[in-house]
């Protein structure tokens, strides 16, 4: 048995689990791209990036990859891991903005701008449908082709393969394909519009339990920001009172 | 060639090397030492050995001196080189036609040949011997100074420098837990880029339960213009080997790989001839030297991609799967080749085994600063008057190297920046050159030491031209598997390049340093969490620069084409024509001693005019 602890939470792993699977297990959300509960682990679309270590020695890794090690100090929601995360989604707007997935994330994680030059790929190399053909289907009839700028998700040869039965699959799985969002107009690619429709928040968080990452502008929050200090004063003073008695 | 006795016992060894250090004592006769690694041979080293054997044979002097073909010096700028020993004479830039000349002269009367000789940039002097060339005097060469001293095909030349004594020493009296100690106590860091303890590495995977374990050579060397690890195994393979056969015995690897580039073809068969040779001598195979130690290396030849040096990838690669890095934990040393504890060290790393062990980790310790031990070899080139392979031992200054080894700048030039640790490094500006070079200090100015690159820079070079560069290299190179990574260079690329031709606007340096940083925190290896350093190195350093690209349109070092205009200075035109005869878009007018014209309308910016006038008479703005 491993023990690890994540957000302050101690937590408990078997041998061979990510910090992931062990997130999820105690119900701590961590938002999950290339992922997929019956596929292989890839690690490509770095949105479920986790910081682990201590300061000043922290670092980011996708926690879908990264093993539940003995001793492991994670924190799932840091400025670092926020502004990384944001990042990614920025990136993969600009290559697919009509992935509602990838808008419904966008709105969710506060990404309200993409400053990159829209190159409409409608495909962010997550790579979900190559394993999908391959330990699902048993086709293997598409697959990654080069490396860096040049990648793509491709047959051999570029033209229909022998290996496809046409079973969809690929088309199933794909984040940029299978939903279509209508909203992103072509200025600026984001339309942060569907997620308002969530329920509001009953209760005040604050700036990592929100989960817009955004404390009270998005306007839904019902609560006053409390009086942080005074209620911690009060509660200390009671303290005392305790004690003394 | 002559069939090799196989050696039983480490006595034995022990006794050939003992006759094989005495024979090279007692030679008599002068040997002309020829320096024939690949760079070597691209300048006609070849060519030069041949006329050497002719001129030799039609003086009669076959008898009286001997040629040994060697590996690289390292001191390019020379090349072709030659050292006559025993009287040390050192010839530079050796013509076939110089051959006879060497022979009749240096040979038969004993007399120098003063137009060979190096001539000192600084003095204007010649120098005779090498060691006082201002190029060797601040080097410390433990390592590659052998690359002089061997015929890199022969085992014995190698047993008569000492070589093997370590791996005698180590199987006749060492534990593999002493080694691993004393590897530590030298404080020896990887040479391959991270800087990882050797020792502590070697111990991981010495404690790693399991009957087979691996160890690999990383010969990759993917950083272009890079080229240490090339000499290494084209000039001294047997010390690489060595290393390795000490290494595997105190890991407890029964196999070991070599993983080498492709493009390197005279590194491949000089040390595959070397694996042979040593299989033949006994000291690989089955009861190495008559212990119960067994240990095999083979040769995996790799097709060359920049990726492929990162260990989980070059083990992909070794296993014939897509060379692409794979999440670490878990290491190598706990799952590496085919799920085996595996551990992976440089060529340099391999190469410097067998003198910590001759030598005692307290002898090294002594070199260095306090947290890098021992020399590192840096590949020296750009914009220098020496370039070339430097040995130097850690904790010299940038200062030192560029300008006492480096003899400077070409040109009367100012200096402007070196980069280092290869594409992914950083550039340290002027303000910095007194920094000594180890791994700390390095990483605080926003590089890195990566496997020893470094490309010096002058005046005339335009940071943001150089950020571009890099970015172009690593968006390619990228395995393209993160999203950080792969779009991340591109990204930064694409913004790089907007700068550069003058399309750059207010914040993009700004959003530039965000993206590069979120590249750096979300990629999964090292090339992705080095790709920003080429930008924010160069942000860091030279803001100015770009602010100039961004604010006002200009190129201060006059190099991005979009920013800068060609024009003729009337009052220095003396209307040679020469400007006009090299431009290939029949954009400059004039008659012969009349004030030339340029028309901006027609112009490419290629500068041939610029290169070709001699009177300063086109200007860059
Ligand atoms: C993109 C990338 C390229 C690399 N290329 C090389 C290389 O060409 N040669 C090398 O020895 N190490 C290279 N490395 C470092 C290796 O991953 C590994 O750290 C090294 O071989 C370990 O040996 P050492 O401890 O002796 O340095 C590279 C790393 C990365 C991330
Ligand atoms: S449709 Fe073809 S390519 Fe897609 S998953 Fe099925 S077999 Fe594979
Ligand atoms: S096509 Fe869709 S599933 Fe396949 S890699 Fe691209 S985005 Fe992912
Ligand atoms: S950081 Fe770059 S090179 Fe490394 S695994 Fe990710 S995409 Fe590939
Ligand atoms: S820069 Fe090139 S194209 Fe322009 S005038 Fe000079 S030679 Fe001609
Ligand atoms: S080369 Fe220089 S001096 Fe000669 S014609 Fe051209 S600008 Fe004038
Ligand atoms: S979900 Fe982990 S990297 Fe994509
Ligand atoms: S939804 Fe809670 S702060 Fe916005």
């Amino acid at each position: 048995m491993i023990t690890l602890k994540i957000n302050g939470l101690e937590t408990r792993a078997e041998e061979g689990q990510t910090i992931l699977d062990v997130a999820k297990f105690y119900g701590i959300e961590i938002p999950t791209l290339c992922y997929n509960e019956g596929l292989s682990r890839y690690g490509g679309c770095r949105l479920c990036l986790v910081q682990i270590g201590e300061e000043p020695r922290t670092k980011l890794v996708s926690s879908c990859t990264y093993p539940a090690e003995e001793g492991l100090v994670v924190r799932t929601d840091t400025k670092r891991v926020i502004e990384a995360r944001k990042m990614m989604i920025e990136l993969m707007l600009s290559l697919a903005p009509n992935s509602k997935i990838i808008q419904d994330l966008a709105s969710k994680f506060g990404v309200k701008q993409v400053r990159f030059k829209i190159r409409n790929e409608e495909c962010i190399l997550c790579g979900l449908c190559v394993r999908m053909c391959a330990e699902q289907m048993d086709g293997r009839a598409i697959g990654f082709q080069n490396r860096g700028y040049k990648r793509k998700i491709s047959t051999p040869f570029d033209i229909r393969s022998e290996e496809c039965r046409l079973c969809g699959g690929c088309l199933y799985i794909c984040p940029a394909c299978q939903l279509r969002c209508q909203g992103p107009d072509a200025d600026t690619a984001v339309c942060n519009a569907c997620l308002t429709m969530d329920p509001t928040c009953l209760d005040y968080y604050d700036e990592l339990q929100c989960w817009m990452y955004d404390v009270g502008r998005c306007g839904t929050c019902i609560r006053e920001k409390p009086e942080k200090s005074k209620s911690k004063e009060k509660a200390q003073k009671s303290k005392q009172k305790e004690k003394n008695a | 060639m002559r069939k090799i006795k196989k050696i039983k016992t480490i006595k034995d060894l022990e006794q050939s090397i003992h006759s094989q250090i005495q024979a090279r004592k007692s030679e008599k006769k002068p040997v002309l030492t020829v320096s024939a690694g690949t760079c070597g041979q691209a300048r006609g080293s070849l060519k030069v050995i041949k006329s050497l054997e002719k001129a030799i044979k039609e003086q009669n002097l076959e008898d009286k001196v001997k040629i040994k073909v060697t590996g690289c010096h390292g001191f390019c700028e020379a090349e072709p080189n030659i050292i006559v020993q025993p009287i040390n004479i050192f010839y530079q830039k050796v013509q076939p036609k110089d051959a006879k000349d060497i022979t009749s002269e240096t040979i038969i009367n004993n007399k120098v040949i003063d137009q060979l000789l190096f001539t000192d940039l600084a003095t204007g002097k010649k120098i005779s011997s090498e060691n006082n060339i201002p190029f060797y005097k601040k080097q410390r060469r433990i390592i590659l100074g052998d690359n002089a001293l061997i015929d890199p095909t022969d085992i014995n030349d190698y047993l008569s420098i000492g070589g093997y004594r370590s791996l005698a020493k180590v199987l006749g009296s060492i534990t593999p837990e002493k080694i691993i100690e004393s590897i530590k106590q030298s404080g020896l860091r990887g040479r391959g880029g991270a800087g990882f303890p050797t020792g502590y590495k070697w111990e991981f995977a010495r404690k790693t339960k399991g009957d087979t374990k691996y160890i690999i050579c990383n010969a990759d060397e993917g950083d272009p213009g890079a080229y240490m690890d090339r000499s290494l195994l084209e000039g001294n393979p047997h010390r690489v080997l060595e290393g390795m056969i000490i290494g595997a015995f105190a890991i407890g690897a029964g196999e070991g790989y070599i993983y080498v580039r492709d493009e390197y073809p005279l590194a491949v068969e000089h040390i595959s001839l070397a694996i042979s040779k040593a299989e033949e001598m006994g000291l690989l195979g089955k009861n190495i030297l008559g212990t119960d130690f067994d240990f095999e290396v083979h040769i995996v030849k790799g097709a060359g991609a920049f990726v492929c040096g990162e260990e989980t990838a070059l083990i992909a690669s070794v296993e014939g799967r897509v060379g692409e890095p794979r999440q670490r934990p878990p290491f190598p040393a706990v799952k590496g080749l085919w799920g085996k504890p595996t551990n992976i060290n440089n060529v340099e790393t391999w190469a410097n085994i067998p003198l910590i062990i001759e030598k005692g980790a307290e002898w090294f310790s002594r070199i260095g600063t306090n947290g890098s031990k021992g020399t590192k070899i840096f590949s020296l080139v750009g914009k220098i008057n020496n370039t070339g392979l430097v040995e130097v031992p850690m904790g010299i200054t940038l200062r030192e190297i560029i300008f006492d080894i480096g003899g400077g700048i070409p040109g009367g030039k100012d200096f402007k920046a070196v980069q280092t640790g290869g594409p992914s490094g950083g550039c340290i500006p002027k303000e910095m050159l007194d920094l000594p070079v180890d791994y700390e200090s390095l990483t605080k100015a926003g590089s890195i030491m990566g496997s020893g690159g470094m490309i010096v820079m002058d005046e005339n070079t335009c940071m943001v031209d150089v950020a571009k560069f890099f970015l172009n290299f690593l968006r390619d190179e990228s395995c393209g598997k993160c999203i950080s990574c792969r779009e991340g260079t591109q990204r930064m690329w694409e913004i790089v390049t907007d700068i550069a031709e003058g399309k750059g606007k207010k914040g993009d340096l700004e959003f530039l340093e965000a993206l590069a940083k979120a590249t750096r925190d979300a990629s999964m290896c090292g090339l992705g969490q080095t790709a920003a350093n080429p930008v924010l190195s160069t942000i860091r350093h030279f803001r100015d620069e770009y602010e100039a690209h961004i604010t006002d349109k200009k190129c201060p070092a006059g190099v991005c084409k979009e920013l800068i205009q060609y024009s003729i200075i009337a009052e220095n035109c003396t209307g040679c024509l020469a400007c006009l005869k090299v431009c290939s878009q029949e954009a400059i007018s004039g008659e012969l001693k009349k004030v030339h014209v340029l028309d901006q309308s027609k112009c490419i910016k290629c500068g041939a005019c610029y290169e070709a006038c001699n009177f300063d008479a086109i200007k860059i703005e």
